[in-house]
Order: C-alpha cells, then structure tokens, then sequence
C-alpha cells in the first residue's frame, strides 16, 4: 500500500497505466493527486485518456500497471459520477431518477424524500420532481443527474465533459451553480473538458493531457482568489489563465493530427 | 373559413380513402353486373355478415381464443428466454439458432406436419405460438441488451446487485422493445392460428373461422367467404390497436414512440 503523500490526498495515482484488449494505450505512467477541496480539471484533446482516469478512480475500469489508492473505501457512497450526457432513466420522474442511489442503498422513498428534495433543490428544481426527463430542457436534465449525484453526498464529485453538449448560456449559469454547490457542500471535483475556458474559469489546478499514449504533459495551478462570477470573465486574470492553458494545450497537442 | 378541427386533419383522409374504395367497388359490381359468386358488393358482405352472424361470430370466438392463448403464451416463453439470455451468454448462444430455425421454415410447411403429431386443436395453439414467439424473443432480448451504458456503470458504481440492475434498469430499458415485438406478434399469432385451421380444416376438423371460409368455399357461398374475411381483418385490426394502446399508457409520459406529432 502506497503511503499517502498527504494527509488530504484523496486519491493517488501512481505511474498508472492503462492498455485496452485492443492494444489501443489509453494512459501511460500518469501520476496524480486529488486534492481534498479542490476543483481539478483534466484538459485535453480527445483520446487523451480524461474520462479513463474518471473510470479508473470510481473503480469501473482497473488500472493494466501502476497503483491506484483511495482515502476510502466505500466508492458507491463517496463518490459521484456525472457523465457526459445526463444519463436519466427516461421511464421516472426527476424524484425518482435522483432517488436511485437511495433506492440502491436499501432506503425507502418515504425515508429517501428529504435528501432527495434538498439534492433537487440544490439544482433549482425543487418544482420539477414529478417532471419526466423528455419533459426537461438539456440544462435542466443535466441538473438532475448533477442532483443524483449529489444525493449521497459524496467526497468526490466526477464530471466527465458534462456540459459539452449545452448552449453556452446554459453552461456559463451551471459553471456558476456547479461552484456554488462546491462552496456549500465542500465536495472535491475532479472535472473533465477540452475546453480551455471552462477549465480556467472553474479550476483551483488544471492538468494537461496529451494522447497516444494518454499522459500528463503540465500542470497549471490557478489563483483562487478572485471570486468567479461575470467580472472575472473579462478579467485579466482569467485572461491569463486561459492563455497559460490554451499554450499548454497547444504543446500538448503539438506535432499531432488533430 | 374556419380551420378544420385536429381530428378531421387526422382521421378524416383515411377515412375517406377506405370509403372511396368501398363505393368503387359497390359501383363495379352494380355497373356491371358482376355476379355474387364472382364477387359480392360490399353491402351484400355486410348483409351476409349480419345474416351469418350465428355461424361466424362464435368461428370468430373460437380462433380468437387460440390466438389469445398462443400470444400469451409466446409472451411467457419469448420474455422467459429473454431474460435467460440477457443472464448467460452461453444460453442465447446455444438457443438462438434453434429459435431461428423455427422461425424461418414457413408456418404454412409445419402445420400438417403437426397436424399428424397433435391433436387439431393443440396443433392450432403450436403454430398461433410458433409465430408470435420469435418477434417477442428477439426483440426483448434486444432490449434487456440495450440499456444505456452509462447507467449500467451507475449501477455498477453504486454495487447494484445483478437482479435489482435486471429489475430497475434492464426490463424497463426492454419495455418499448418489448411491447413493439407483442404488436407484431398480436398479428402474427392470428395468421398462424388460422394458417393452422385452414390445415386443420382439411382433415375435416375445427371450428374456427378459416375453416368456416373453406367450408363456405366449397359450397360456393362466395358472399360468407367475404364476410369471414372482413372478420378476420377487423379482428387483426382490433387486436393490433388494443396492443398499440396497451403500448401508449404504459410508455405514457417517457418513450418518443408513444407521444403524438405535435410537441
């Protein structure tokens, strides 16, 4: 067992490997800390191997080399997991979808109710619980499915690029309500983009990835003290930030058929 | 002038197709004569219908039974086999081919082969529920293998046992499959049903409504032919819609298939 390198770690990741059936080396000698608290963001073109390392950490994928240790142990209660899409289940209402891990756990919808209200409002969809997926506009729906995962209150919240197929509106009020919620609820985020402006605006750290194999190529830390909100969209230090990591990005990508 | 109502946009063109066609033919036979025994008027159908209800509507009773029975078997069977498959490979990999087989040589062909093995009416369920279990097989074998892939990892990530997974998202990602496959095999099991009695009848047995149709072919009562065919039809139809309905309220709210045009 790896020793921890800090008390806060909540997963490390040592020179992890992964090499589909196919061959195809989605990641190759990747080391990383999560952070408790903080808002880390994996950046990088398609194929680099981001939504691997999500599959890795919440225990859906083994590593093929390298070692993976965890600050806990039960994933299922610990960890949230938002996908790209917002992944309901079509046949039950917004209640019932962010019920379900709840319902997994053994716990009655009468006893669930509370958690599952608060998690809905917590989204601002207190009055949409008896609404049906089809029902929902994309925003709204990819609310839900940050509520499901939301409900257990987890250590560590997983997104894999969930906001990639909205309207910039929409994703402009959920990157604002995604770091509300990390506010209120002290969750740990590990959050997957291959949006430069998404990454700056939302993380405390930004990894770079680069593809073929998947790897970590840099690591940008961002100064978190300014508060996100619409003047620090235009600010310079945003401005800066983007730039840092569009150049890092381009390294990454340097040399490569996009 | 007014916009016409929605119903009238929607109901009125079919309607009007199916009674243009009726009257060119009860204009054909009347302009030019045509003999009943060639081919009777559609009115003389519906008079026939009425006057010959005593013998086809309890044929009609007799081949709807079967039919019911058949598909509800061809349920229990198709779904059973469904969820074996979608629980062991080996299992769909080693029955699939026997399904197929039996699926493809033509009902027509099996019947008096099972004719000679069971009794008529045992050999008339056989063929009604050959013909429906495949459709219901497949397709919900094809739905349990279709729930979305990234909420069965959210089953996985949450332990989800492998029965409450079956329970809570395979069979309702299968429902749509499901009910599309009973629609198609609500029909299937009328024409193998009566494919199944026209074989019968040949022997001299059965009392369903094909065998009515050749008893009255051999009399030459061309009219009752008609008005057992209608019957027919109209039962299909009925049972297409029924299952259709079926279909609607228990998608309701969530599947695509089941909302109207208008968004």
């Amino acid at each position: 067992m790896l020793e921890m390198t800090r008390p806060q770690t909540l997963v490390a990741l040592r020179g992890i490997g992964k090499t589909y059936a196919n061959g195809t080396r989605a990641l190759e000698g990747v080391d990383l800390d999560i952070r408790a608290g903080e808002f880390l963001t994996l950046l990088g073109p398609s194929g680099c191997g981001k939504s691997t390392i999500l599959r890795l950490i919440a225990g859906l994928d083994a590593p093929s080399g390298g070692v993976l240790t965890r600050a806990f142990d039960n994933l299922g209660a610990e960890i949230g997991f938002v996908f790209q899409e917002p992944t309901l289940m079509p046949w039950a209402s917004a209640f019932d979808n962010v019920f379900l891990p709840l319902r997994l756990q053994g716990q009655s919808r009468r006893t669930a109710a509370p958690s599952v209200e608060e998690a809905l409002s917590l989204v601002g969809l207190a009055d949409f619980a008896a609404a049906y997926p089809r029902e929902l506009s994309g925003g709204m729906r990819m609310r839900v499915s940050i509520a499901r995962a939301l409900v257990l209150r987890p250590l560590l919240l997983l997104m894999d690029e969930p906001f990639a197929a909205l309207d910039e509106i929409a994703r402009f009020r959920l990157n604002d309500d995604l770091l509300r919620l990390q506010e209120e609820l002290g969750a740990t985020i590990v959050f997957v983009t291959h949006s430069v402006y998404e990454s700056a605006y939302l993380s405390s750290r930004i990894v770079v990835m680069a593809a073929r194999p998947g790897r970590i190529t840099a690591e940008i830390g961002v100064d978190n003290a300014a508060a996100r909100d619409e003047a620090y969209r235009v600010s310079a230090a945003y401005a800066a930030t983007c730039k840092r990591a569009a150049g890092a990005l381009r390294d990454a990508v340097h040399g490569e058929d996009l | 002038m007014t916009p016409a109502p929605q119903w009238a946009l929607r109901y009125g063109p079919p309607a009007l197709v199916m009674l243009a066609l009726l009257a060119g033919w009860e204009a054909f036979v009347r302009l030019d004569d045509v003999p009943p025994y060639i081919l009777p008027s559609p009115i003389l159908v519906l008079e026939t219908l009425a006057a010959d209800r005593a013998i086809l509507l309890p044929a009609l009773f007799e081949t709807l039974k079967v039919t019911f029975a058949a598909l509800a078997a061809a349920v229990l069977g198709g779904v059973g086999l469904a969820l074996l498959f979608a629980q062991w490979k080996w299992i769909e990999r080693s029955f699939l081919p026997v399904a197929v087989v039996l699926q493809v040589t033509p009902i027509v062909a099996i019947a008096p082969l099972l004719l000679i093995y069971l009794e008529p009416a045992t050999a008339v369920l056989v063929c009604a529920f050959l013909a429906a279990f495949f459709p219901i097989l497949s397709n919900t074998a094809l739905g349990l293998a279709s729930a979305d892939r990234n909420l069965v990892d959210l089953f996985e990530l949450y332990r989800a046992s492998r029965w409450r997974t079956l329970l809570l998202l395979r069979l309702p990602s299968a429902l749509p499959y499901f009910l599309g496959g009973l629609r198609i095999g609500g029909g299937l099991a009328l024409i193998g049903a009566i494919v199944a009695e026209l074989a019968a009848g040949a022997a001299g047995q059965g009392a369903g409504l094909a065998f009515r149709i050749m008893e009255a072919g051999y009399r030459l009562n061309i009219p009752r032919m008609f008005a057992g065919l209608a019957l027919i039809s109209l039962a299909g139809i009925a049972i297409f819609a029924a299952l259709s309905a079926l279909s609607a309220w228990l998608l309701g709210r969530w599947h695509e298939s089941a909302l109207g045009p208008e968004r």
